[in-house]
Order: C-alpha cells, then sequence, then structure tokens
C-alpha cells in the first residue's frame, strides 16, 4: 500500500483499519504518503501472555473494532490512527513499566492503556503521570486507581470493587438471607471486595459468619469449602479471580455445595464462566457489562460485529477495550486538542454516546474521579440461555452513578497541574 | 472443629495423593538420570489438553486410557533430541533445558488451544458426592483416588517384578555397574522418562477434571512436586509418595488453622527437612553431591 | 584469554556503557532498555561470583534481589531517605536475609542446593505477596519514588532525567564491579576458583569451605540485592514478581549465556537476553518460546556462552 511507511509496517504490530487505507485511496490521488507519518498513536500495554492473557487479548479486540469504526470515521481530529501493542508479561513490574516508557519515549504515543493487573495499572500510572500522557484503564480493578491514588491524567473504565458489591450486596440480602461466609483472593482485589460487601451488606443486616483468604493460584479449594459449609450460612460468597474463581466452583459443584447453601459473588466475567461445564454455571454475581441486552440499541450489532471478528460473542473486557480507545478519540475531538491536560479536562463529567455506552443507563466519567459510572447487571450464571453463548441471566440493571458513593469515600484527592 | 480437622485430613491425603502421582514421575527422572525436569507441568497441561481434544471422539475413558502414553511418546522424542546429550553433564543444563521447555510448552498450548479457559467434561455420574455427611468424597476424587492408586501400584510393580524394573533400581544406585553388565543405558533412561512423563499425562488427565483449563494450569503444581521429593527423601520412591501425601495433609491442615498460609506451610516444611535432615525422611545417604 | 586482549576487553565495555544513552538510541533501543540492561547485568554478576566462581548454583537469587529492591522502596516511602541511603538499607535487609539462610543451607551441594535456594526464594516470595500492610501485596509497593540526589553542591535530578538516571545506575555499577573484581583477585578470590575446581583437593589444601561457600553467597547476596535496589529506583515500583522463581532462572541464563568462567560474561548475556526479550516480545505473542529456545539452544550449542566460545576461539 503506498502511503504505509515500510519499515513501520515490519517493526512492529501496528494495527491500521484496512477501511482507513482504502477511504484514502477513494479520496483521490492527491493523499500524500506523509499523511502515515502524522498517524496518532494509541500504546496499549497489556498482558497477552500468561495468566491474564485471555483477558488481556479480549481487551485488545474491543480495542481494534473501535479502532476500526475511528479511522472509518475519519480518525482523530482528521487523522488516521494506529494501535501500538504492547505485551506487558504477566512477569514482573518491571517489564510492564519498560514497555510503557518504550511506548511513549521510543514510539511517541499520544495515549496510553492498561493495564489488566492492578498492582501493574498504579506502575503504569507513575510513568504516565510523569510524562503527561492520558491514561485509560480499561480493566484493573484495584480502587487505589481512581481512589488513593488518582491521578489528574488516569481514567478507568472498570467498575471499583466497592461499587461492585454494593451493586449486588442488597440483591442478595433480599433474596437469599443475611448471613454470609467470604472464600476471598488475598490480595488487594478481594480485600477491597470483602471489605466493599461487608461495608453493603452491614446497613441491611448482612453477617459475617466467618470467611478465609486463599492464596492466588490456589489449586484445591476443598478445605475452605468444607470449612463454608460448616459454618451454615445463607451464602458462600466467592470474591474470587480469573482461574481461581473457576477452580473454586468447579469444586464447590462437584460437592454439590448448591445444593446446601447458595453460591454467589461480586465480580463475575465471562471468561471463567467459558471455561465452566453447563452443570458449574450457577451463583448470584455481578457483571460489569453484558452482551445479551435485548431491548437496548446497538448493544446486538456491537455483538455481532465481535462474532465476527473472532467467532465468540463480547464480553466485559471487550467492552472495556473498545470504551478506552474511543474515550481517546471523543475526548480528543471534544478538546480539540491531543494534550493531555485539554483532554483530561474535556472528560470530566463527560456522557459516552449511546453506541459506546451500550447500556441503559448513562455512561458518563465522574468529575474529581476520572472513573467511568455505567451500568451494572446483577444476575444467575445459567446452563443454558435463550442464546448460544448466554451464560448469564439478568436479572436486575443497577446504575453505577446510584452505588458509587461519594467522592470523598473514594479517597480521591485529585491534583491538577498549575 | 474436630470434624472440619478430620474433613481436611481426609481431603488431604486425597490432593496429597493427586501431587504424589506428579512427584513420582518426577523423581524417577530425577533418580535415574539426574535431570530435574522443569518442564514436568509442561507435560502435565499437555497430557490435560490432548485429553480434552481427543474426548468428543473417544469419551472421557477412551482419552484417559489413551492420551497419557500419547505425552509419553512426545517426552521420548524430547528426551532423544534434547535431554540426551545432557546426561553426565552438570546439572546446571539440564535444569535450564527443562527451563526453557516449560516456556516453549505453555507458549505453544495457548498458541494451539488459546488462552481462554475450556471447559473439560467429565462423566456426570463422578460429578456428584457420595455422601450427604461426607460431601466432599465426590465419585470424582474417589475415582482420582482408585487412579492415582493403581498407577502407583503398578509402577512399584513393574519396579520390583520386571526386568526392566530391576535394571532401574539398579541403575538408580549405581549406573555405571549396571552399565558394564551389558545392559543399554541409553535405552533404559529413555523408557525410565517416558515412564515418568506417563505419569505426568496422568496427572493432566485428571487435574483438568478437578481444576480450570488453561495453558497455565501445569504451573502451580510444579513446585509441590518438587517439595514432596525434598521432604520424602532424594532417591526413594516410596518417600515421594509419602512426601505427597504428607503436602496434602499439611496444606489441609493449614486451611483450618492459618488459611492464608497453605502454600507456605508446604515450604516451611522443605526449609525444616531440608535443615534437619537433608536427606530427607526415606533418603538415602551419599544423595547429596 | 591473555592480558592484553582481557585489557582491551575491559576498556571496549567500559566505554560502551558510558555511552550507551547515545548509540542506544541509534540503533532503535531507548535509554531505559539501557538502564535495565545495567541493572539486570550487575544481577547477573553477582549471581556469577558464586555460580561461575565458586562452582555452586543458586536457583532463588531473586529472592535477594526483590528483598533489596522492598528494602530500598520501603525506606523511601515510609520513611523518605534519599535514593543512596535507600539502596544501602536495602543491601542491609538482604544480605543479613542471605547471612542467615546461607548458613541454614551450606551444608548442601549440587541440585540439592538449588531446590532450597528455590524453596527459599518462594518463602519471601509469599511474605511478600501476605503481607499487605508493609509490603502492599500483590498490588505491590506504590506511591513513591526516588528523590533527585542532593549533592551539597548541586541536585541530580534522577527523578525526570532518564540520563542522569542511567549515569546514577551506571556509577553503582561501577562501584559494585570494582569491588567484585577485586574481590576475585585476591586470595580469597582464588580459594573460591579453587573450590570450584576441585573441592575436595581444596579441603585437604586446608581452606575452610563451608565458610568460603558461606562468604561468596553473602557477596554475590549483597551485590545482588544493590541490583535490586536500582530496579526498585528504576521502576519507582516494587512487586512480589520481582522475587520469583522466574526471575532467577533468568539471571542463570544470562550468565551462562554470556560466558560463566568469565568477568565480564554475564554482563554481555544481560544484553543480550534483555534486549532479545524486548525486541521479541514486541513483534510476537509468542516470544516466550523464542526465549525458552534460547535457553535449549544455549545449553545444548553454547554452554560455555558468547565469552567463553571467543576464548577458545582465541586460542585455536
Amino acid at each position: 500500500m503506498s502511503n504505509a511507511n515500510p519499515r513501520a509496517i515490519s517493526r512492529r504490530r501496528i494495527v491500521k483499519s484496512g477501511l482507513a487505507l482504502a477511504g484514502a485511496q477513494i479520496a483521490g490521488p492527491f493523499v500524500l504518503p506523509a499523511r502515515a507519518a502524522q498517524a496518532i498513536k494509541i500504546g496499549l500495554d497489556n498482558p497477552l501472555t500468561g495468566p491474564y492473557a485471555a483477558l488481556g487479548k479480549n481487551e485488545l479486540t474491543g480495542c481494534q473494532m473501535a479502532l476500526d469504526e475511528i479511522n472509518a470515521k475519519d480518525g482523530i481530529l482528521g487523522r488516521p490512527v494506529e494501535l501500538v501493542v504492547e505485551d506487558s508479561t504477566s512477569g514482573d513490574a518491571g517489564v510492564a513499566v519498560l514497555k510503557a516508557r518504550k511506548l511513549i519515549d521510543g514510539e511517541g504515543v499520544d495515549f496510553l492503556l492498561g493495564n489488566v493487573n492492578s498492582a501493574l495499572s498504579l506502575a503504569m500510572a507513575q510513568v504516565s503521570n510523569e510524562k503527561s500522557i492520558l491514561h485509560i484503564v480499561p480493566g484493573g480493578h484495584t480502587d487505589a486507581v481512581t481512589g488513593s491514588s488518582c491521578n489528574w491524567n488516569v481514567f478507568r473504565v472498570c467498575n471499583t470493587t466497592q461499587m461492585e458489591a454494593n451493586a449486588v450486596a442488597a440483591a442478595l440480602i433480599e433474596q437469599y438471607g443475611k448471613r454470609f461466609y467470604y472464600i476471598t483472593a488475598d490480595y488487594a482485589f478481594g480485600h477491597t471486595l470483602e471489605a466493599g460487601m461487608v461495608r453493603a451488606s452491614a446497613p441491611l443486616g448482612g453477617e459475617r459468619v466467618g470467611g478465609d483468604l486463599t492464596p492466588v493460584g490456589t489449586v484445591d479449594f476443598s478445605s475452605y469449602l468444607i470449612k463454608a459449609q460448616g459454618a451454615n450460612p445463607d451464602v458462600v460468597l466467592f470474591l474470587l479471580g480469573g482461574d481461581d474463581m473457576l477452580n473454586a466452583l468447579k469444586q464447590a459443584v462437584q460437592f454439590g455445595l448448591q445444593n446446601k447453601v447458595h453460591l454467589a459473588g461480586a465480580q463475575q466475567e465471562m471468561e471463567p464462566l467459558e471455561g465452566l461445564a453447563p452443570e458449574a454455571r450457577i451463583g448470584v454475581w455481578v457483571m460489569e457489562w453484558y452482551w445479551n441486552q435485548p431491548g437496548v440499541p446497538h448493544v446486538a450489532e456491537f455483538a455481532e460485529a465481535t462474532k465476527k471478528r473472532t467467532g465468540r460473542v463480547p464480553t466485559a473486557r471487550t467492552w472495556f477495550g473498545y470504551v478506552s480507545v474511543w474515550t481517546c478519540a471523543l475526548a480528543a475531538a471534544k478538546a480539540n486538542s491531543l494534550k493531555a491536560l485539554d483532554m483530561a479536562k474535556a472528560l470530566q463529567d463527560f456522557h459516552l454516546p449511546p453506541e459506546i455506552a451500550l447500556g441503559p443507563n448513562p455512561a458518563f466519567y465522574r468529575a474529581g474521579q476520572n472513573q467511568l459510572l455505567a451500568s451494572l447487571f446483577v444476575g444467575e450464571a445459567q446452563a443454558k440461555g435463550s442464546a448460544p453463548d448466554d451464560f448469564f441471566k439478568v436479572t436486575k440493571v443497577v446504575d453505577g452513578a446510584k452505588v458509587a458513593g461519594t467522592l470523598e469515600e473514594s479517597g480521591c484527592k485529585m491534583k491538577w497541574p498549575t | 472443629m474436630s470434624q472440619v480437622v478430620l474433613f481436611n485430613v481426609f481431603n488431604g491425603l486425597i490432593v496429597g495423593a493427586f501431587y504424589a502421582l506428579m512427584a513420582l514421575g518426577l523423581s524417577l527422572i530425577l533418580n535415574l538420570s539426574g535431570v530435574i525436569n522443569f518442564a514436568h507441568g509442561g507435560f502435565l497441561a499437555l497430557g490435560a489438553y490432548l485429553a480434552y481434544t481427543l474426548i468428543p471422539y473417544i469419551g472421557f475413558w477412551g482419552a484417559l486410557i489413551l492420551a497419557p502414553p500419547l505425552t509419553a511418546v512426545l517426552g521420548l522424542v524430547v528426551e532423544w533430541l534434547l535431554i540426551r546429550p545432557l546426561y553426565g553433564k552438570d546439572p546446571l543444563y539440564s535444569l535450564l533445558l527443562t527451563f526453557g521447555l516449560a516456556y516453549i510448552f505453555e507458549d505453544m498450548t495457548r498458541l494451539i488451544w488459546g488462552a481462554q479457559s475450556v471447559p473439560f467434561q467429565v462423566p456426570g455420574w463422578l460429578m456428584t458426592s457420595l455422601s450427604n455427611q461426607y460431601f466432599f468424597l465426590t465419585g470424582y476424587r474417589v475415582f482420582m483416588m482408585i487412579i492415582v492408586a493403581a498407577a502407583v501400584g503398578g509402577l512399584f510393580a513393574v519396579l520390583k517384578y520386571t526386568r526392566l524394573g530391576m535394571r532401574i533400581r539398579a541403575g538408580t544406585r549405581d549406573l555405571d555397574t549396571v552399565s558394564t553388565l551389558g545392559v543399554n543405558v541409553r535405552v533404559l533412561r529413555s523408557l525410565n522418562f517416558g515412564i515418568g512423563i506417563y505419569m505426568a499425562g496422568l496427572a493432566g488427565v485428571l487435574a483438568a477434571g478437578l481444576l480450570g483449563l488453561s495453558p497455565t494450569i501445569g504451573a502451580n503444581l510444579i513446585m509441590p512436586s518438587f517439595v514432596a521429593i525434598i521432604v520424602g527423601g532424594l532417591g526413594s520412591l516410596l518417600g515421594t509418595l509419602i512426601g505427597g501425601l504428607m503436602i496434602g495433609v499439611a496444606s489441609g491442615l493449614a486451611a483450618v488453622y492459618f488459611p492464608s498460609a497453605t502454600e507456605a506451610v508446604i515450604y516451611v516444611m522443605m526449609a525444616l527437612v531440608l535443615l534437619v535432615r537433608p536427606r530427607g525422611l526415606l533418603g538415602e545417604e551419599g544423595r547429596l553431591h | 584469554m591473555n592480558a592484553a586482549r582481557a585489557r582491551g576487553l575491559d576498556v571496549a565495555i567500559c566505554l560502551m556503557l558510558l555511552f550507551a544513552p547515545f548509540w542506544m538510541n541509534a540503533i532503535g533501543g531507548y535509554t531505559e532498555l539501557a538502564t535495565r540492561i545495567v541493572v539486570m547485568g550487575l544481577a547477573a554478576m553477582s549471581l556469577n561470583f558464586l555460580l561461575g566462581f565458586t562452582g555452586v548454583l543458586s536457583f532463588g537469587h531473586a529472592a535477594y534481589f526483590g528483598l533489596g529492591g522492598y528494602g530500598t522502596a520501603m525506606a523511601i516511602k515510609y520513611w523518605g531517605v534519599g535514593s543512596i541511603p535507600a539502596i544501602v538499607l536495602g543491601v542491609i535487609v538482604a544480605t543479613i536475609a542471605a547471612m542467615i539462610i546461607g548458613a541454614l543451607i551450606i551444608k548442601l551441594r549440587g541440585v540439592y542446593f538449588a531446590m532450597v535456594t528455590i524453596a527459599f526464594g518462594q518463602v519471601f516470595y509469599f511474605i511478600a505477596f501476605r503481607w499487605n500492610a508493609v509490603t502492599g501485596g500483590d498490588d505491590g509497593l506504590t506511591g513513591w519514588r526516588r528523590l533527585p540526589i542532593n549533592f551539597g553542591f548541586a541536585d541530580l535530578d534522577i527523578v525526570q532525567n532518564d540520563r542522569a538516571f542511567y549515569y546514577f545506575a551506571l556509577a553503582i555499577f561501577a562501584v559494585c564491579v570494582a569491588a567484585m573484581a577485586v574481590l576475585l583477585n585476591s586470595p580469597f578470590g582464588r580459594s573460591l576458583i579453587a573450590i570450584r575446581e576441585n573441592e575436595r583437593r581444596a579441603r585437604f589444601l586446608g581452606v575452610p569451605i563451608e565458610f568460603h561457600v558461606w562468604l561468596s553467597f553473602v557477596i554475590s547476596c549483597l551485590f545482588v540485592s544493590a541490583a535490586g535496589g536500582l530496579y526498585a529506583l528504576l521502576n519507582n515500583f516494587i512487586d512480589p514478581r520481582a522475587l520469583r522463581v522466574d526471575l532467577s532462572g533468568n539471571l542463570v541464563i544470562m550468565a551462562v549465556l554470556g560466558g560463566m568462567r568469565s568477568f565480564w560474561g554475564p554482563l554481555i548475556g544481560a544484553a543480550i537476553f534483555v534486549a532479545l526479550q524486548d525486541y521479541v516480545s514486541s513483534h510476537t505473542e509468542n516470544w516466550m518460546s523464542v526465549i525458552g529456545l534460547v535457553f535449549v539452544l544455549v545449553v545444548r550449542f553454547f554452554p560455555r556462552g558468547v565469552l567463553g566460545m571467543l576464548r577458545t576461539g582465541a586460542k585455536a
């Protein structure tokens, strides 16, 4: 293709939209090859290998879909957009930080996206803040990102654990009872989720009858499940992530635990559910986004487009990536500038258009916290649904803005550069 | 409380049996060939994925029978091509080689089967509890115990009653003499390696019924195997078996009293054994260097 | 390698390191990559003090690397000390740990020593992971950053200026490396080599084996923890993954790849490994296979490493 710098293509995985190039050809023979040199670059520093690979790749898919749409619509401020992808691996933070610097200093990206891993999100946020680059965190959950460690240039798409807890606590108490047993992953994500659940359920009479902190990567949950059952709760809460969730649920169902107590938890994702046999897909959870939303416009098209691209339905992660890239485009358009400070200011209380929000409630970045407040989907995992891949039955859609707590509670004290 | 303790001890034995299966394969290879197989977890994952791929065609039982030997065949190829040249050299090299192999295996499984966890279908009737009171005694866990017992029993039988087994046992003590007695040591090592990998593959198939099947399934299982070998005693297969069971029980008890320390406890055990009795519980003298 | 060649190599390496930020950018690298190479090079060379010169394999050096890092990070986060005192504190913490653990495991050798070092490495990993309140747990220790260095007459801004930080790291590297060179050339160093060559004979010659190996272990951990402290400063971050066995394995492969028997070998190995990993992981998702392949190829075809091969080539 004429307006592609051959060296640029061979140097790394640069994702350009085929549509953008085709469009350029149609526009006329006077399209200058130099145009490609003016491309806007978005850097994605996410895990593509290791235990978080599945999540990272789904976010990447969402990013690519947004990229295609943006380039089809004339790019950002009239310039084509490229996605530069680096594998943060699942090794130590050093690699993620190194890649962030490589993207910013070496590649000269205009925006930074990442990371699935909460710790790496924080580490990268320090780099992006140092270099004053707009940084969107698609799926790193630790509350500190838009809480005690918040920064003016860092925005987050996924929910805080407190929001998730708030969304599901009431539903659980209503439906099942007040006695909760906690099986919590022993790291920040689990801790904040448990603290959130305790805080959310206490005013409603929720009681913590016992709990265990399980090491991340626990292979056998039977001891914890045995203890849980012995405590005779109404609900056993699984506050785990990724593979831990998968293993725990698989084993709980093998024990027939669901026949004795109710199984539930806060955050659930499609990825673990996809890894479970149908009979193990049980429990009440909250999802941050779900692909099957009858009656909500644009969602079905998004799901179709994803299916065509990957053969599978979009997950919350896909949506995170999609929103992250679109946020960059929309912020630049609103601020009419690529300067991080202008864009960050433009994003305060910024509402996503419905075809990006893809949910029934408004989705906006809360001013002073840079946290996206959208919809949360409370429901039950199910073996079979109305369509293939319909593993979750949504029973209630909660408005994120209503469960977000106050700005003060978040602990974020944002400092703007003078 | 004591009922919980009892449950956990019992359950710990079951899980420990699984660890023992994996550790025995490792131990076999280590004892005869002096090779630390860091890629053991990778072979386990491979066994699991092979079973997953075969199930739609030959069902669970067919996969259980076929996947481990297929894994063993791959193990034989790896041994012949890569590990054989390292015998007699500093153990550093085999450690590094298998370390690199572990990377390659993980990456290749991700490439072939994807990063996303895949659902592994175990026959329904195995998935239920056998009794209401002892609800953790699921059909699957009992089945796992039986398979492990059969495999371990088979292994010890082979070692005790067959000529191959006798040669392996002799070779573990003094490979040079065995060689001068006319035994083809190269073939012996290969077969030994193959048996070890067979056990890894079998452990993989069993693991897939218990855990989520993703490319990193083997990663968390290899360290407990190392510990089982060291605690049980270097050079002693019976020791490894006991070591595996001990780890399972220790983890189970830790879950009752110190839930956060369930993994740490096995390392503490290992450290203690190394300090107090470096050759392990049933280890032989003179195995340290 | 004869003396002139050795001197030539020393000079060449010093020059390359001194001007790294300049020629790195020219060949498509970037300053942080050079800094990372220096840090990893120091870590690998420290490991090699034990591995290549004393002949003892430790597969758990990441534990002391990480301890140095955590010590440094905690010193800055909780006490607000400057960068150099922070590194010193990290080194002290790690060295004390090494002294204790070294004394406990000194009786073992070979693969079993290696296995114990793995075990202790994992123990520290768990401590870092679980002791959330102090170490930040899985989230790592965040919310701090390296401070400019105040020399009294001038401030060295190592915070914003990547190049300045590179030279700071290089300075620490130089001090450590010089110390190691002095030690290796001393009678103590000679007896270490004797132990490597033939432990039994060395014992008959009256060399106190256990004490020497213990000391070598402690010295090796001391310098690796300095590298760990630098690493924490480089990233303004430290997390438990810096203590994991993969990092230990990487350090060993760097030493072997560059040449265990030579002084500068591990630095060369680190440069190749870090640069290769950086380059390959940018171009393909399957970089793990490439790295794994590197391990396999080095062990099978280049066990003496780059410098080892050059040396034999020179002899022939």
